[in-house]
């Protein structure tokens, strides 16, 4: 059984409802829980469970410095393509937005790759859209073999593929996997997904279990936050973590929380999310899976970012451009814009400042 | 007291063990190591940077210590048979400690990987300390693997419980011919005394001592802690009862009779 079976279990309606009546009864309970359950989440999340924030914070901060120590791993996304066939309707790639389609050439990614690594950094995550055709497999895996020569660690953010395609992915350096499901309902996924092949819900949900099948050693994943009511979507999200975890205990998960940001597409989260709303998303993931990480991107401004750096963070993206060649060149049309813009150097030192360190190597692959 | 910890080729007066994981900087190691009087420090490989000038724990190593490379990340014994020869490869000695972790929601060690690992590291001139689950059979095929000490965990790493399976760990103690180093889950000075106590041939302490507010005051207490322990088990703890010793012992009338 995979977790799409047990996805569809969960009627969206009556999650949502189940959410918004936990008592104060269920959050305390919750917070009590040696070990919490899918239920103890939905407290954790509801509305009742905003004035506990603070005692939610309090215990995530120290969950996490117990697991994780005052520790920060920082990464640095690379674009190499944006050729785009789906029409997400959020998304700065969509193929009907008029931006400037680029993919580099192997030379390209060679030296972005060299530039990359002189910060220092030695986690990389590889990002393209979706144009299997432009963007084929060789042309990832060869970019992959190119930027395993300078990073220790590299992870892969593209389009979903068959579990082969994958092991070809791990033979050619990658060692992670991220794959966002946007959004856990799959009425609306259809809306915000007009055309192109990521119409296929069932095939970008199982992609992980593809990609661990294909031996992966690490699996991050979540929802665009904003799509949906938040609440919901942090329970699938949590509720397909914890899946994972059960399903494949060698695994190391993250869960990220990215929240929908303004684009060339100019799209309007229907539902918005307020840092509080990130705050207790944040800490209940925390307090649900204690050994999880959790990444925070540069989607984030630098003053919230700094300020939840406490609450369950375990890794940072750095010196981030969401557009392809940015790391070398000065403009392009990214994917969504940027709101914490400083280097790698300005970052870690910002987080020595604050006593943590920040860890540029945390695995190293064969 | 002439109380050396031979162990792996070497000998040591110290017999608390530190980590170098979960620093707020990683240059508040050599502080930690010489209040704490620690001997021997663990690394994870995975952590290792070599050519790196910025982010390169080995930089804060200090040179008397002894290295104990770790195989933090391996999921089973190839990766951490893997690991290990990159370690030794890269000039971290031949200790070697064998952390396999298959399960990431406790990250509880992998008795039965570790074991094949440590067969093959042994066989290679490795001197190997196997992290382990506390079980009696499974330290038995470890010591015929050939290991140099088996380090039951006391409790989940991390966690900071102190001696949750102290029952298993005593057992190791009585029944293994190897020195038994508790390892994980020591979360303040008194459950690493209560460990040497017992008779554990030393501690390795990370969590407790990195996650402290003063990482160096917390390595002294440490290292007071475990020698204290140490001393008052080689002294000969007095023998405890459950009940009070009766000044009028119930049986006190048969005193003539058995006169």
């Amino acid at each position: 059984m995979g977790f799409y079976d047990l996805w569809k279990t969960q009627d969206p309606d009556e999650t949502l409802a189940r959410i918004d009546a936990a008592t104060e009864g269920d959050v305390r309970a919750a917070l009590d829980a040696r070990r919490p359950t899918l239920d103890h989440l939905m407290a954790l999340l509801s509305p009742a469970a905003v004035p506990f924030i603070e005692e939610m914070a309090q215990k995530a901060h120290e969950l996490t410095l117990r697991h994780f120590g005052r520790q920060i791993l920082l990464f640095t996304p690379i674009y190499i393509s944006n050729h785009c066939i789906n029409q997400c309707v959020y998304c700065g790639f969509n193929a009907k937005n008029h931006i400037h389609r680029r993919q580099l050439t192997l030379e390209e990614v060679a030296f972005e790759a060299a530039t990359l690594a002189r910060t220092g950094l030695k986690h990389i995550l590889l990002l393209t859209g979706e144009a299997p055709g432009v963007a084929t497999p060789a042309y990832i895996e060869e970019s992959l073999a190119i930027l395993s020569q300078h990073f220790t660690s590299v992870g892969i953010e593209i389009y979903p593929v068959d579990e082969p395609g994958y092991v070809g992915f791990v033979k050619a350096g990658a060692d992670s996997l991220t794959v966002y499901q946007e959004t856990y309902n799959a009425e609306l996924y259809k809306t915000l997904h007009p055309a192109g092949p990521k119409r296929d819900f069932r095939f970008r949900l199982e992609s992980l279990e593809r990609g661990v099948k294909a031996k992966m050693r690490g699996i991050n994943l979540g929802g665009l936050l904003g799509l949906d009511h938040w609440r919901r979507e942090a329970f699938f999200t949590g509720m397909h973590a914890d899946w994972m975890m059960n399903t494949f205990p060698e695994v190391e998960l993250g869960l990220s929380l990215p929240r929908m940001r303004p684009h060339a597409g100019c799209y309007e989260p229907a539902h918005a999310v307020t840092d509080t709303d990130i705050v207790q998303c944040m800490t209940a993931f925390r307090l649900f899976l204690p050994r999880v990480g959790i990444t925070m991107s540069t989607r984030e401004s630098a003053e919230f970012r700094d300020n939840v750096l406490p609450l369950g963070i375990t890794r940072l993206s750095a010196g981030s451009c969401t557009s392809v060649g940015s790391h070398t060149e000065e403009e392009g049309s990214g994917q969504f814009d940027i709101s914490d813009e400083r280097s790698v150097l300005e970052m870690a030192a910002n987080l020595k400042t604050r006593g943590y360190q920040p860890v540029y190597q945390d695995w190293r692959q064969a | 007291m002439n109380d050396w910890f031979e162990v792996g080729g070497k000998k040591f007066s110290s017999r608390l063990w530190v980590g170098t994981g979960k620093y707020p900087t990683d240059g508040m190691i050599p502080a930690m190591c010489d209040a704490s009087g620690a001997q021997v420090i663990t690394v994870a490989l995975r952590r290792i940077d070599f050519s790196s000038e910025t982010d390169n724990v080995m930089q804060n190593i200090p040179e008397q210590m002894v290295l104990l490379p770790n195989t933090s990340g391996a999921r089973n014994a190839e990766e951490a048979v893997r690991i290990a020869r990159l370690a030794r490869a890269a000039g971290c000695g031949d200790w070697i400690k064998i952390e396999v972790i298959s399960d990431q929601r406790y990250l509880l060690p992998d008795n039965l990987e570790t074991t094949k690992a440590t067969e093959v590291l042994a066989g290679e001139g490795f001197h190997v300390f196997p992290y382990m689950n506390p079980d009696l059979m499974d330290a038995r095929r470890m010591v015929d693997a050939g290991a140099a000490a088996v380090m039951p965990l006391g409790a989940p790493i991390g966690t900071n419980r102190g001696l949750r399976t102290r029952e298993m760990i005593q057992i190791l103690i009585d029944e293994i011919s190897l020195p038994v180093i508790v390892d994980a889950g020591i979360g303040k000075p008194s459950h690493a005394c209560e460990a040497m106590e017992m008779g554990a041939a030393a501690c390795l302490v990370n969590t407790a001592i990195a996650s402290s507010s003063d990482p160096v005051g917390m390595g002294r207490a440490f290292g007071q802690a475990v020698s204290a322990g140490r001393a008052a088990y080689c002294s000969g703890l007095g023998a405890t009862q459950r009940i009070a010793s009766a000044s009028s012992p119930l049986t006190g009338f048969l005193g003539q009779e058995r006169a």
